[in-house]
């Protein structure tokens, strides 16, 4: 129970980004690799200890056994505190601090661009869509690094997109393979919806009126597999189903979200 | 149930049939009477007419051109595997060929519009050729591409002759083409027979060529025609669409144009096409295109290319193992046009009208979907 007690305050993360991601490879792979852990030492007198997800920095909570006591003041003065002592130890590392309130403020009118139609038109060579000033701006600009969205470089971005599509593809294949997808009648989802065409996933949740409630893609992706393809359904966290899912939102990039619609 | 008794639904179409028989023979006084009166019990219950479209086609039934000469029906992409493995599929062409041969007077004669197997195998082939023995009326057949390219049509040439060939019936020259030719992609890739098959058979596998009626298709087509008189009426059959749709589906006939060039010195000329599995209207010069229902799924409609004419069927619902299939109808009237009759199963049929296309939509237009295609 304590040691459960621990974890879920830990969880509570406190909004402390530095944690490393968790590729798509990493997260689809059918039998992960363990992920580091943070062991926490234990207090001699049961006091709650949370652990900082950098693995190292820990705090006891003096006097407090039960960590459900813990008021939400109490636990923003805990995550300054980790913080504080993580900042030490880094005192090279960037750290943005949160934005000033009235900036939060000024973001319910953002600046608008220019109206398109007030640039002149040139039709050829170097042109505003060419976007040669804005790539001369981005190149010169002084960018925020040192932390995990400020450190990445072409390179990363490249393995990102290659993950991502890693993963669209064994949705590709799932999708067009009637026994992949545990089919016993020899039917592949492509023959109806070549493409991922007429899957429509940015009209989910809505309420789905031959079920008689609220379903969501991967619902009906379970229903077209028990019905037209006769198979068993999939869990939530099958990695085809996630992978199917990646396939059929890729397909409808662009699209705008409208939940709901019939 | 009892045996010899026979269902509300089932005495309900008897009536709803002979109806509509009953109407289709009556001359235009006659019709008038019947529709008045028609309208007046309809009045009186406070209810609108129903299937009024069907209504206003017996009414126009009275202009010579626009009549009947004669009717023929179609099956068309059944998508056969063994019936071990799929019983969906064939219990859906058991049902068409069930339709076909409730229909009174039976047609002259059934056109089965190509894609009867699934992987093009023996025993899918062997099967669908027993299940169509069913049918009353003389059967034309036309190969579909997921027919063929397992032995390039070696089975089914066996089975049902050459897969090119013309024919006339009561003055009308109907003309079956192969359209579903590819140029080789196979080979340079080292592909087993089934390799290529499966290729062939997923829809949006780009790997595949395009179709085509080919050089040597187009040239028998050219003799076949040179002989005919111009007015004759012409009715050609193709398994792909006749006209460019949709490309990386294949909805789409690479020498589309050459093939039209080819029928329009022809006054009236009408192709029937499978392998889209909708509702399909188009009208490129004089030449009309209609669509062929499959029994065995819906495809969904190409996200660009639709031709404007074509009015789209509503959504069909996936929770209905049949919603969006069916088989049809093809009346092939006095002036050498078809009305095409969609049999849409468990829904109202909808008529295409060759008046509807030849006055670009102004006339006839079909009932329109409630909800659009995503």
């Amino acid at each position: 129970m304590h040691v459960r007690n621990k974890l879920g305050i830990a969880a509570l993360g406190l909004g402390l980004g530095l944690g490393s991601l968790a590729t798509w490879q990493t997260a689809f792979a059918e039998t992960p690799s363990p992920l580091p852990q943070h062991r926490v030492p234990k207090s001699s007198d049961g006091d709650v200890v949370v652990a900082m997800c950098d693995g190292e920095t820990t705090l006891e909570v003096e006097g407090v056994k039960d960590p459900s006591t813990i008021t939400r003041d109490k636990a923003q003065a805990i995550s300054d505190e980790l913080l504080l002592a993580w900042r030490k130890k880094n005192p090279d590392a960037r750290w943005d601090a949160p934005p000033p309130k009235q900036q939060l403020v000024a973001q319910a009118n953002p600046p608008q661009p220019p109206a398109p139609a007030s640039a002149p038109v040139k039709k050829a060579g170097e042109t505003a869509s060419s976007g040669a000033d804005e790539a001369a701006r981005r190149a010169s600009a002084n960018i925020q690094a040192g932390h995990t969205y400020g450190a990445f470089s072409e390179r990363d971005e490249a393995i990102w997109k290659e993950s991502t599509e890693q993963a669209v593809r064994e949705g590709h294949r799932v999708f067009h393979d009637a026994k992949a997808v545990g089919g016993t009648v020899a039917i592949s989802c492509d023959m109806c919806h070549p493409d991922a065409s007429n899957t429509h996933p940015e009209t989910y949740p809505k309420y789905q009126v031959q079920l008689g409630r609220v379903a969501l893609l991967r619902d009906m992706i379970n229903w077209c597999i028990e019905n037209p393809t006769r198979g068993k359904p999939l869990a939530d966290d099958d990695p085809r189903m996630k992978a199917m899912e990646a396939y059929i939102y890729a397909q409808r990039k662009g699209v705008k979200l409208e939940y709901g619609k019939h | 149930m009892r045996k010899g008794v026979k269902s509300i639904e089932t005495k309900h179409y008897e009536e709803r049939d002979s109806f509509f028989d009953g109407l289709r023979r009556l001359d235009r006084r006659a019709f008038m009477r019947i529709a008045g009166l028609s309208a007046g019990i309809a009045a009186a219950r406070g209810l609108v007419t129903p299937q009024g479209f069907q209504l206003i086609s017996v009414a126009e039934a009275a202009t010579p051109s626009a009549k009947p000469k004669f009717s023929f029906a179609y099956i068309s992409d059944s998508h056969l595997y063994k019936k071990e493995l799929n019983d969906r599929f064939v219990r859906s062409l058991l049902k068409a060929v069930d339709d076909i041969n409730r229909l009174d007077p039976q047609p002259d004669f059934v056109l089965y519009g190509g894609d009867l197997a699934q992987l093009g195998q023996k025993e899918e082939l062997d099967l669908g050729k027993e299940i169509l023995k069913g049918l009353k009326a003389p059967v034309k057949m036309m190969v579909g591409e997921h027919d063929w390219f397992l032995d390039m049509g070696e089975h089914w040439r066996g089975l049902f002759g050459e897969p090119q060939y013309s024919f006339d019936h009561k003055g009308v020259h109907f003309v079956t083409l192969m359209s579903v030719n590819e140029k080789d992609f196979w080979t340079e890739r080292k592909m087993t027979p089934m390799e290529r098959m499966q290729t062939v058979a997923g829809l949006d596998n780009g790997i595949q060529s395009r179709f085509e009626v080919g050089p040597a298709g187009r040239e028998w087509l050219k003799r076949d025609l040179e002989k005919l008189n111009k007015n004759t009426p012409l009715v050609v059959f193709s398994h792909s669409p006749l006209y460019k749709y949709y490309k990386p589906w294949n909805f789409w006939t690479d020498d589309a144009d050459e093939v039209q060039a080819l029928l329009r010195p022809f006054k009236a000329v009408t192709v029937i096409h499978g392998h889209t599995h909708q509702v399909l209207s188009n009208q490129i010069g004089n030449i009309q295109f209609h669509g062929l229902l499959s029994t065995a799924w819906p495809w969904p409609y190409a996200p660009e290319g639709l031709p404007s004419l074509t009015v789209p069927m509503n959504r069909p619902d996936p929770f209905s193992n049949f919603d969006g299939c069916g088989d049809g109808r093809i009346d092939v009237l006095e002036s050498g046009l078809v009305d095409k009759l969609y049999n849409l199963w468990d829904r109202n049929p909808v008529t295409v009208k060759s008046s509807y296309l030849a006055t670009g939509g102004k006339q006839d237009r079909p009932p329109t979907a409630k909800l659009p295609p995503y």
